[in-house]
């Protein structure tokens, strides 16, 4: 079996204790500088906010059981959506992908100790918690029903909600992802192993950089715009206000610079996960990686130039909607690209369903629906007829849930055994994957169908004929619901009761599963170098590797 | 370097390569910092576009005195800045704490005057609302976005002028190494953000109207 680095008998164990063991006091958690034990601290964070905003939209859909306003008024409807949106967009999308398992594997699939400023990654932690206090807060005094987009002037003249304690939740939680943004830079350029050269890194480790390169330049402008909200609406300075000369569509256009983007702040991470987890469960190596890179790259860079087509019956004009149109076309190739090599990459492949596996291949199914409803939303005579509709909810929960957090879970379960040490009972895991992809459709596609018949996106109440697609979305948010909270169970159980995992459960490749699991505080022993490209699962001259990772584990473990 | 609070952090390895990283990141967190004023200046130049002639009329009414002393003042601090970075890489404790304070000492210079500016604006009620002097509805635009952009930029400025006070006492104190440390070097590029910004906002803000 040949490794991305040298063969994996090479790099000593060390028996250094393991992250996890390098202390147990409070303070040694929320005070570490280890990027590890930060990623963890995302997660426990990022989990609470996932529930809080499930919680939310639980009640978004018991209300839509019925045609009429039976559970709560139109008033407290607002507030939930708004709840439910700010939350999975800000605290649970942005962050989860990228700070929970971009800080634990970035350092490890480089070979890295730590990233290049520890301490700056642990500061974003605090921003990320104090801007969610905040929202919290906001929530707590009474909630907020402008929408996760805040547009003017509702926002700044009329709402009388908790709209500057949410904008300032939110501009602090954009400070933290700046900030990781730069350190994730920094760290793939100045940190790399000897001999891991750009196109020997992991598909995972480009897409976190992408990621990264439009958190840095695209939030800055979300901030802005949070500012002059800001300005507006608490300082009285007219900077939107139409009656004061102002313009609220340049709010959308300044929204959307960031908020589009944030699109693939949030898929791009996503792509990563897939790419590992399709290449290691089909045993072959992935197909056409330089283009696959090249795919992100161009997908982080053309995301800058699509934002208006979120505008496209805002009051803008013709010719800027034709261009916006047709690069919002263009920025779908490269996510095509990757969906083929996906394929390609599964076709001949040994393909195991392991769970991880399962996800990744939900993933590839949702996001692909999703993806190609975003060319209805591109073309603009269907967009003017769906806008503000359910179809256009439908389409980005695809994209979102179905596509990223399928990868979430995906990722959840392929490094689980690496970051906690343990394997989860499979059964119950797969059970769960394949609830999930269900669960998924029989929520989301009966609003494809509903939105298209004209079904306006945000009322509590509606006509009697669309109740059956209601129905239809709210029974499978149920089932959606159930399989969401599993993987909490068995996951939970697996820390105490679940077989040791080992250092290479999957046998994949990548310098990550070359340490121990969970890996020691400094990461490796002694820094590693690496001398073959990623993925290599079929290396010249051998046979494809047997793969049995159930039957290992326990005399292989660190 | 003889008293050594040590200057190689984790997860560095050694200190060439940790000064490379930590000026790589502080120009990622700069290029960061240009869009985020980029999207104001942008708002700004949409506004000025639409309505060129209350931008005029109300650009005339800020005072051009107090800003263009600023604007030398900041150009000064960036020198005293520069000379002090590159003293730090000689070791000349003496010059760098010097030309730390001076630039402090500038920087305050630039609020204090900004301060004095700003009495002015509201002793002739040039913030937006019902006692606003000029006619058009633009003028008001023009002064919502001046508050904010220079507001923006005074809290950059406080942020540097404790930057580089920390600096100066660490080296007064002789709390710090010089050579070789990164601090000195990512303060400097941030300071001198905070005076590539004046010099935008400069004609931005004051020229306007003055032509004619």
């Amino acid at each position: 079996m040949t490794t991305i680095a040298a063969p994996s008998g090479d790099l000593p164990v060390s028996s250094e204790p393991s992250y996890l063991s390098a202390g147990y006091t409070l303070g040694s958690w929320l005070g570490t500088s280890d990027h590890k034990r930060i990623a963890i601290l995302y997660a426990i964070s990022v989990t609470l906010f996932f529930f809080l905003g499930g919680i939310a939209v639980t009640i978004v859909r018991v209300e839509l059981f019925t045609p009429e306003a039976d559970v709560v008024t139109a008033d407290t409807y607002n507030r939930l959506f708004t709840l439910h949106g700010v939350i999975m967009v800000w605290f649970f999308m942005i962050p989860s992908i990228p700070n929970i398992f971009g800080n634990f594997l970035l350092p490890l699939m480089i070979g890295a100790p730590d990233v290049a400023f520890p301490r700056l990654n642990l500061m974003s932690w605090y921003l990320n918690i104090g801007g969610a206090s905040l929202t919290i807060y906001a929530l707590i005094a009474g909630g907020v029903d402008t929408g996760w987009t805040f547009y003017t002037p509702f926002s700044t003249m009329f709402s009388n909600t908790h709209v500057l304690a949410t904008a300032a939740g939110v501009f602090l939680a954009g400070f933290s992802s700046i900030a990781t943004g730069v350190n994730f830079i920094a760290t793939t350029h100045m940190l790399r192993a000897p001999g891991m050269t750009w196109f020997r890194l992991p598909l995972f480790v480009w897409a976190i950089y992408a990621t990264s390169i439009v958190m840095v330049l695209a939030t800055p402008v979300l901030a802005i715009t949070l500012i002059l909200i800001v300005a507006e609406r608490w300082l009285g300075l007219p900077i939107f206000d139409p009656s004061r000369g102002g313009d609220p569509v340049l709010f959308q256009h300044l929204f959307w610079f960031y908020s589009h983007p944030a699109v693939y702040i949030m898929v791009l991470p996503a792509m990563g996960v897939v790419s590992e987890v399709i290449t290691c469960f089909a045993r072959r190596r992935v197909f056409g990686y330089t283009f696959m890179v090249y795919a992100m790259i161009g997908i982080a860079g053309i995301g800058f130039f699509v934002w208006g087509h979120h505008m496209f019956v805002a009051g803008m004009s013709p010719y800027a909607g034709l261009i916006f149109s047709f690069l919002s076309f263009v920025v779908a190739v490269p996510s095509a690209i990757k969906v083929f090599n996906w394929t390609a990459t599964l076709y001949r492949g040994q393909i195991s369903f392991d769970a991880p596996m399962l996800y990744a291949l939900g993933f590839l199914g949702l996001f692909t629906i999703g993806g190609l409803t975003g060319l209805f939303l591109a073309s603009i005579p269907v967009d003017v007829h769906v806008t503000d509709t359910y179809f256009v909810v439908a389409h980005f929960h695809y994209i979102m849930v179905g596509g990223t957090v399928s990868a979430f879970f995906a990722a959840l379960h392929f490094w689980w055994p690496k970051i906690t040490g343990r394997l989860y009972p499979e059964t119950w895991a797969r059970f769960a994957a394949i609830l999930m992809f269900f669960g998924f459709n029989f929520t989301f596609f009966p609003q494809f169908i509903v939105g298209y018949l004209g079904m306006p996106r945000r009322y509590h109440v509606y006509p009697p004929e669309f109740q059956v697609y209601n129905v239809l979305s709210s029974a499978g948010a149920v089932i959606l619901a159930a399989a969401y909270l599993m993987p909490l169970g068995y996951l939970a159980w697996s820390l105490v009761w679940g077989r040791r995992a080992g250092r290479n459960p999957w046998d994949a490749t990548g310098l990550e599963w070359q340490t121990a699991s969970p890996p020691p505080r400094e990461n490796f022993p002694r820094t590693p170098h690496v001398d073959v490209g990623p993925y290599d699962y079929h290396p010249e001259g051998m046979s494809p590797a047997p793969y049995q990772p159930r039957h290992r584990g326990q005399g292989d473990q660190a | 370097m003889t008293q050594s609070p040590a200057v190689l952090k984790e997860p560095w390895q050694d200190l060439g390569r940790q000064r490379e990283g930590a000026a790589f990141g502080i120009w990622v967190f700069l290029a960061s910092e240009l869009l985020f004023f980029g999207g104001m200046i942008l708002l700004y130049t949409v506004y000025r576009v639409e309505n060129p002639e209350a931008f005029a009329a109300a650009a005339r009414e800020t005072d051009i005195w107090y800003g263009t002393v600023n604007t030398a003042v900041l150009l000064t601090s960036s020198l005293t800045m520069a000379v002090a970075a590159q003293g730090a890489e000689q070791d000349w404790r003496r010059l760098v704490v010097w030309c730390l304070a001076a630039t402090a000492l500038l920087g305050l210079t630039f609020g204090i005057l900004k301060g004095f500016e700003y009495a002015e604006d509201i002793r002739k009620s040039l913030i937006p609302g019902p006692d606003f002097p000029l006619q058009e509805p633009a003028a008001q635009l023009f002064f919502a976005l001046y508050w904010t952009m220079t507001g923006l930029h005074a809290i950059h400025l406080t942020i540097g002028i404790g930057l580089v006070s920390r600096l100066c006492l660490l080296g007064a104190l002789g709390r710090i190494v010089l050579r070789g440390n990164p601090q000195f070097e990512v303060t400097a590029l941030y300071w001198h953000l905070i005076d590539v910004i004046w010099i935008i906002l400069y004609p931005l803000i004051y020229l306007p109207g003055r032509a004619s």
